[in-house]
């Protein structure tokens, strides 16, 4: 053989499309510029519509109707305003936030943070697994098959697959959200009316309908998703050049996370609100009273929309809390290492996910109480984890010209202490009411 | 005898006489002076200003308790001095970089030897403490009792560092020179592992270790990381100093940067770089980064195809030639064009009148410089190739790739 051979032959394909293959390379270029940011908000916010999410939001349908929607629009605020917040923590310093409130506040603090972060969020783990339990029941799955098999397949995932690869599969997820969107429109709800209830705020003054409004603030809003949002930044080295981009990218992220949960209130509201069964507790209740309603598919629909939330959550959750557990208290982490340099990283999140999924698998267990206890978890952490993020998004010397203006000061501190009070009173309704959601 | 830095952190401080001065909230190195020695003690008073007790005025340490050998009266207010290196602040709960270990590791505690000279005790810092005893310690302090402790933690896996093995980050240039902060001793690790350190650091702390090493050091730990830090990096460095490292780079890997940079800042970088270098690195850049051409290297080894062996070896002995990258070497015929290859082995076994065109490995293999990668590494595998010359419309050799560049663009995929 000889080289010019490979030259004309390489030439030959080349002229034919060179042309195309420009402009192609110019699409390629500017998508990857966008994607190389794109993923830590997106998923992050999508991954809070987990399972206990999806139950309240169903509930809330289901009981009040379209009441409940206007208060979607402040909670898009909040959500935003809160993770931008760590967003750009990670972007600027290019550290994790429980490193930065290690380095700044000292070991007791962040040891007791990382504690109960670890079984508020092992008790969140149990919810997704029953989430999963749940779902699959509908299709008839046993929940002794159903759970082991996720279990495995969440650990595999993860410890198997590169950042990269994961964050794939967790934007795919995020896509398969739209299942809500069409039961929705297979549930045929009157659109004008929930368009005018998103609008126009409607405060009713009954200890119910308080409640249920809290609750849904309260499962949107969870502490440990600003650890993983700061986190993904950290690990996709996204850069302060990058701000903007990441910065759009949360709010892309708290606006889809809002839409889901608008499909999910809007499907309940237009059949079981409407056809009377008001008492719905559970998502799998919901898609199991959708059936005779709106049709095989739309239960189905909403019943892999459970699923795939649950899943979803139980990927992400165990991996982010044996991190930020391990980072804080200076602990070797991360699945680029080997088990014996990183042992109780390993350790961490085995036991969250072998616990998490086994507590589900017990024949009476108290499933009930114990999202009840995620949820006053979330709401006691919650405080602690936002006041943190605040004074140390506001110190200069971390953050140089991008501490917080005062606008957004004004607007960060109004949204926290709201999110304080409403999730303390919400934890203190759900341990002496017995029901957070009503 | 040895003690913690917790056990001292918050004990009480007594005078001569033996009345309370105030509580240890905080003690300081002073580098300038000796590198290991507890210097000042910073004694709080609650809301009188706090005192400061130089290492001669201390006579005895226990486990929360700090006797002077004076009295409180001859103790200095304290005014903060940016040249001490706080105990407290600097090193506890930070990261440094464990030069032995080549690992980045977070401090929980420092232990301190007991060394007693003419009627005073001074304390050395020997090593920081980053494992479990450690945290142990820094969590029950105050809580149980000194004894009780060093009891629980006894048992515990030790994880130690040597003091002369820590290496300090501090993002701030003036104050690194202050504490006689150098980064010698990354110096003398190998690039890819600085690399690998440097990403679990912050950005501010990454940017002062690059600025502090030497631009070859530098420019081959820039090689080594993740091409957005580098681009991060080489954004935000001084100008001067980041044409100066580019410089130390290999052409390829230097065009690499430049093109993550947007154009005014790669333009300002090239205008100050030597000429040669620059449009070299300019011809690399023409080519686009997923083709033969934004592969190679323009540096490479090449020689007449008539030249005899030992005329080769002679002529190689008398060049400056980065010898551990090379193992082939490109021919040309007497038209300057390409001609074949001959791998370095090859030459080492021929006799020493052997003409290197009886050497050349068969087939001929060159590629375009606008050749696609997927090209580039369909050859690579289906001939084996350890090496790949890179020619022009005129056959004329302009670059070649090696395996490791083939091997580093398969990784990123």
């Amino acid at each position: 053989m000889n080289w010019d051979v490979i030259t004309t032959r390489v030439d030959a394909v080349k002229s034919r499309g060179s042309d195309l293959q420009k402009r192609l390379r110019g699409l390629r270029h500017r998508l990857t510029l966008l994607l190389a940011v794109v993923g830590p908000g997106l998923i992050t916010s999508n991954v809070d519509n987990d399972a206990g999410g999806i139950s309240v939001y169903t509930s809330a349908g289901a009981r009040y109707g379209y009441a409940l929607l206007w208060s979607l629009i402040p909670m898009t605020i909040a959500l935003y305003v809160t993770e931008e917040m760590c967003a750009r923590m990670g972007v600027i310093t290019g550290k994790g936030l429980s490193d930065l409130i290690r380095e700044e506040f000292g070991f007791r603090p962040t040891f007791f943070v990382m504690v109960t972060g670890f079984f508020v969020d092992l008790a969140n783990v149990v919810a997704e697994f029953a989430g999963v339990a749940a779902s699959m029941q509908i299709f008839g799955v046993s929940k002794y098959i159903a759970v082991p098999i996720a279990a495995i397949v969440v650990w595999v995932l993860v410890l198997k697959g590169t950042y990269r690869q994961v964050e794939v599969i967790f934007l795919f997820a995020c896509v398969l959200y739209l299942s809500y969107l069409f039961s929705a429109f297979l549930a045929k709800p009157d659109w004008l009316d929930a368009a005018r209830h998103t609008i126009i705020p409607n405060l009713r003054f009954e200890s119910g309908y308080l409640v249920m409004l809290m609750g849904l603030i309260g499962t949107t809003i969870a502490p440990w998703q600003f650890f993983y949002l700061q986190a993904s930044f950290v690990e996709k080295k996204v850069g302060a050049r990058q701000y903007p981009q990441a910065r759009a990218d949360v709010l892309v992220g708290s606006v889809s996370c809002m839409v889901i949960v608008f499909f999910i209130i809007v499907c309940t509201a237009a059949t079981l609100y409407v056809s009377g069964h008001r008492n719905i507790t559970d998502a799998a209740q919901a898609a199991q009273a959708l059936i005779p309603l709106a049709g095989r598919g739309a239960g189905i629909l909403f019943a892999f929309g459970l699923l795939n939330a649950s899943l979803f959550a139980a990927s992400i959750l165990p991996l982010s809390t044996a991190h930020v557990i391990c980072e804080g208290l200076g602990f070797e982490a991360g699945i680029d290492h080997k088990f014996k340099e990183a042992p109780i990283f390993y350790w961490l999140y085995t036991i969250l996910i072998v616990v998490g999924a086994g507590i589900v698998l017990l024949p009476h267990a108290p499933l009930w109480k114990i999202l009840i206890f995620s949820q006053v978890g979330n709401g006691f952490w919650l405080p602690v984890v936002v006041i943190f993020i605040l004074l140390l998004v506001n110190r200069r010397d971390l953050m140089g010209e991008y501490v917080n203006t005062l606008t957004f000061n004004i607007v960060a501190w109004v949204t926290a202490i709201a999110m304080i009070i409403l999730s303390l009173v919400l934890a203190y309704t759900a341990l002496f009411q017995g029901t957070p959601t009503g | 005898m040895q003690i913690y830095a917790t056990e001292l952190m918050g004990a009480e401080a007594y005078d001569a006489q033996g009345h309370f001065v105030g509580r240890v909230r905080e003690f300081f190195i002073e580098p300038a002076d000796q590198p290991n020695r507890i210097s000042h003690f910073l004694l709080s008073r609650g809301r009188f200003q706090p005192l400061l007790a130089r290492y001669n005025q201390v006579g005895a340490v226990a486990p929360g308790t700090l006797r002077l050998n004076c009295s409180e009266r001859e103790l200095a207010l304290y005014t903060p001095n940016e040249a001490w290196l706080a105990v407290r602040k600097d090193l506890l709960d930070q990261q440094i970089i464990d030069t032995q270990g080549r690992k980045v590791v977070r401090v929980n505690d420092v232990d301190l030897t007991e060394q007693k000279t003419n009627g005073n005790v001074e304390l050395r810092l020997t090593q920081v403490d980053v494992g479990l005893p450690g945290a142990v310690r820094r969590l029950l302090q105050g809580v149980v009792g000194p004894g009780m402790i060093r009891k629980l933690q006894n048992p515990l896996p030790q994880r130690t560092i040597r003091w002369e093995f820590v290496n300090l980050i501090e993002p701030d240039p003036l104050r690194r020179v202050k504490l006689r902060i150098t980064h010698e001793k990354l110096e003398d690790l190998h690039p890819a592992d600085l690399a690998e350190m440097m990403e679990e650091l912050s950005a501010a702390e990454r940017q002062g270790i690059i600025a502090s090493l030497d631009e070859e050091t530098a420019a081959a730990v820039l090689a080594e990381l993740d091409e957005r830090l580098t681009t991060q990096i080489v954004e935000k460095l001084d100008p001067e100093k980041a044409a100066d490292i580019l410089e130390e780079m290999a052409p390829d890997a230097a065009a690499d940067v430049l093109a993550d940079l947007s154009k005014e800042t790669s333009e300002e970088l090239l205008e100050e770089m030597p000429g040669q270098e620059a449009s070299e690195v300019r011809g690399l850049m023409a080519f686009d980064e997923n083709t033969a051409g934004g592969m190679m290297n323009p540096e490479f080894v090449f020689v007449g195809e008539t030249a005899t062996r030992e005329e080769v070896l002679k002529w190689m002995r008398s060049q400056d030639l980065n010898v551990d990258q090379l193992d082939t070497i490109v021919l040309l015929d007497s038209d300057a064009k390409f001609s074949g290859t001959v791998p370095v082995a090859r030459l080492l076994l021929a006799d020493a009148e052997q003409r290197m065109a009886e050497l050349k490995t068969e087939p001929l293999l060159g590629v375009p410089g606008d050749a696609d990668e997927s090209d580039v590494f369909e050859l690579f595998d289906k001939y084996n190739l350890r090496m790949l010359t890179v020619v022009n419309s005129e056959s004329r050799p302009i670059g070649t790739i090696t395996v490791d560049d083939v091997v580093s663009r398969l990784v990123k995929k």
